[in-house]
């Protein structure tokens, strides 16, 4: 099976003055491509780190990470921003969006970095608002929105330019839990239809319920990985 | 080129996310733009008008002196009268007037005083366009010819001398042959000139006169030389030096040392006021882009998730202060303009007329603004004010990711 994330032996360590503080030990993983893959566990149980790590926010103490194929942890910074902008959309608990933009010009952000074409942009962003229902509020600003209306914002920006992955870091956090049950729907339907790998973190057990995959960690290490499907 | 227009988007739409904070730099650039601007044209106009002064007195633009003259002005130091050579290079298109004159030490008498003077023999039709005096008197006559026997004498020397127009007055001064020459004169003009010191210290008569009062033949002290441009004499003086050789040729920039020392003088000092008003300016531009760059450093925290490159989220903070700074020339340089069009008439300092004379300066100064000037303090303020902002573009583009995107 076609693998979109490896993680071989990663560890991150940060330091706090003279003290090491242990964020993740020794994990090993595999995430196959179009897989719906929840991290859950208890705050600092590493999660977040982790994400951040596949998604070359920060770099691993030691280990190898590779997505598509590519060692994410020997990337040079440019290179990072690279991948970064053509293989993995983000969507994050809060902040979001670029406040100055409106609902599409956010979802058209990547687009343009890509230097897709005005036209082009113009209309694939059209079509993703739609899809995930807010195709009235394109040109309303983060500010108007509501954190639902926010986040959906995020999964269409995240998506728009079919990435192989999408990396959520608690998107249903800021969110009620009808709300939260909604997105994590649009989610899984954008995970079938545009054939997309997610990995999301939570500590929320309704969200959790949406995964095909739930990977446990605590205190850095992965303690369960139970496949759902 | 594809990201340009984006930058330039969220540039406008980040300046105006705090609009209080935003005018208020901005009117303190505008400010400063205008003060820049007003005042390098205050100063360029009085410099000018100084220079312009000079040269209409006496000086001309070129003179043509025996050798010698310059260090000791004296009736021995004497040229002879223009050959066909030097008329030939004098009668050329650049220049626009010239003319001859007896110019010698002096004593001039009235029956109740007397004063030293500069005694001037002008060719009076000549000199009419080259220097102040045919328009300067303001009672009585100008001369008449090169040989009118009449003497134009400076208001303030009149008065010192308790004579006035149609009275006589004595003149003497050593001759060719080294015996002392005097003459009678009747006062046929009184002239009014600036500084004081032209009225105290100049008697005009005709150049004909003078030569035969100082038996100097047909030789004379100096040719005073006006140009069509002050600021091109480099052909014309190598010309004029290679039709008379033996004659010593300098431009007004040598006859007036003190005049082309004002003006660098002028531009350094200029210069100076421009880089304290753009440090005042300066200081609030960094401030201001250093809190929206702190403000905002969880978005630049995902837009390096994103995948913006650095330099893009540089080249986006400096965008907003290029567009600061623009909005801020484009302000203050329309408010210069609309000043400097309201001080057309002049600025009226009379109130300070008696400091202002004595070093030189009219009461009533004309701004004027160069070319050179404007671009000067355009370029300079532009220039430095976005050297000053790479500092919070360059905070904004290093921030790590993920710490950025974690801040609270």
């Amino acid at each position: 099976m076609e693998t979109t994330v490896v993680c071989r032996g990663v560890s991150k360590i940060y330091r706090q003055d003279t003290v090491a503080v242990p964020a993740l030990t020794d994990i090993d993983l595999e995430i196959p491509k179009l897989d719906f893959v929840c991290l859950s566990g208890p705050s600092g149980s590493g999660k977040s780190t982790l994400l951040n790590l596949i998604g070359g926010l920060d770099a691993p103490t030691a280990g190898e990470i590779e997505v598509d194929g590519q060692r994410v942890d020997k990337m040079e910074k440019g290179a990072l921003a690279d991948l970064r902008l053509r293989k993995i959309g983000f969507v994050f608990q809060a902040y979001n969006l670029i406040p100055v933009l409106t609902a599409r010009e956010n979802v058209e952000f990547v687009m343009q970095l890509q230097g897709v074409g005005a036209e082009e942009r113009t209309r694939k962003a059209r079509k993703i608002l739609k899809e995930v229902g807010i195709e009235e509020l394109e040109n309303r600003r983060p500010g108007e929105l509501s954190g639902g209306q926010q986040q959906r914002v995020a999964v269409a920006r995240a998506i728009v330019s079919e990435p192989s992955l999408v990396l959520a870091d608690e998107p249903t956090a800021n969110l009620d839990s009808k709300t939260a049950e909604n997105l994590m729907q649009l989610l899984r339907h954008m995970n079938r239809e545009h054939g997309v790998t997610f990995v999301f973190s939570t500590h929320d057990k309704l969200v959790m319920e949406f995964s095909r995959r739930l990977i446990t960690l605590r205190d850095g290490r992965i303690v369960d990985d139970v496949r759902r499907d | 080129m594809n990201r340009l227009p984006l930058l330039i988007r969220m540039a406008w739409r980040n300046l105006w996310r705090h609009p209080p904070r935003t005018l208020l730099i901005l009117f303190a650039f505008v400010l400063g733009v205008w003060s820049i601007v007003v005042l390098a044209a205050y100063g360029r106009g009085a410099l000018e008008q100084q220079i312009e002064r000079s040269i209409d007195n006496l000086t001309a633009h070129v003179q043509i002196h025996a050798t010698g003259y310059r260090d000791d002005p004296v009736i021995d130091h004497r040229l002879p009268p223009p050959g066909p050579a030097l008329r030939t290079a004098l009668a050329q298109a650049d220049v626009t007037a010239w003319a001859a004159r007896v110019r010698v030490p002096a004593v001039v008498a009235s029956e109740r005083e007397s004063a030293g003077i500069v005694l001037v023999g002008i060719e009076p039709a000549r000199e009419r366009g080259l220097s102040f005096i045919a328009e300067a008197v303001h009672a009585g006559r100008y001369l008449d010819a090169d040989d009118d026997p009449g003497l134009l004498l400076g208001r303030k020397l009149a008065e010192r001398l308790e004579t006035g127009l149609g009275r006589r007055v004595v003149v003497m001064s050593q001759d060719a042959n080294n015996q002392i020459a005097d003459r009678g004169f009747r006062v046929v003009g009184i002239f009014d000139g600036s500084p004081e010191a032209m009225e105290t210290g100049y008697v005009f008569i005709g150049r004909a006169t003078a030569q035969q009062m100082l038996k100097l033949g047909d030789s004379v002290s100096e040719l005073a030389v006006l140009a069509s441009s002050r600021d091109r004499l480099d052909g014309l003086v190598m010309r004029l030096r290679a039709a008379s050789p033996e004659s010593d040729v300098q431009p007004w920039t040598t006859l007036e040392p003190l005049l082309v020392l004002a003006e660098e003088l002028s531009g350094t000092i200029l210069t100076i006021w421009y880089l304290i008003v753009f440090t005042a300016m300066s200081f609030g531009l960094v401030n201001t882009l250093l809190m929206a760059v702190f403000e905002r450093i969880r978005e630049f925290g995902l837009f390096q998730a994103l995948g913006m490159p650095p330099r893009l989220i540089l080249g986006m903070v400096l965008a907003e202060s290029v567009i600061l700074l623009a909005l801020a020339l484009t302000v203050g340089n329309l408010l210069a303009g609309a000043t400097l069009l309201s001080l057309k008439g002049g600025i009226d300092l009379s109130a300070f007329a008696e400091g202002l004379e004595m070093f030189g300066f009219s009461p009533i100064i004309y701004p004027m603004i160069t070319a050179a000037d404007f671009v000067t303090a355009n370029v300079l303020v532009f220039v430095l004010g976005v050297v000053a902002c790479l500092y919070p573009a360059w905070r904004a583009a290093r921030y790590a990711p993920v710490q950025a995107i974690t801040r609270i």
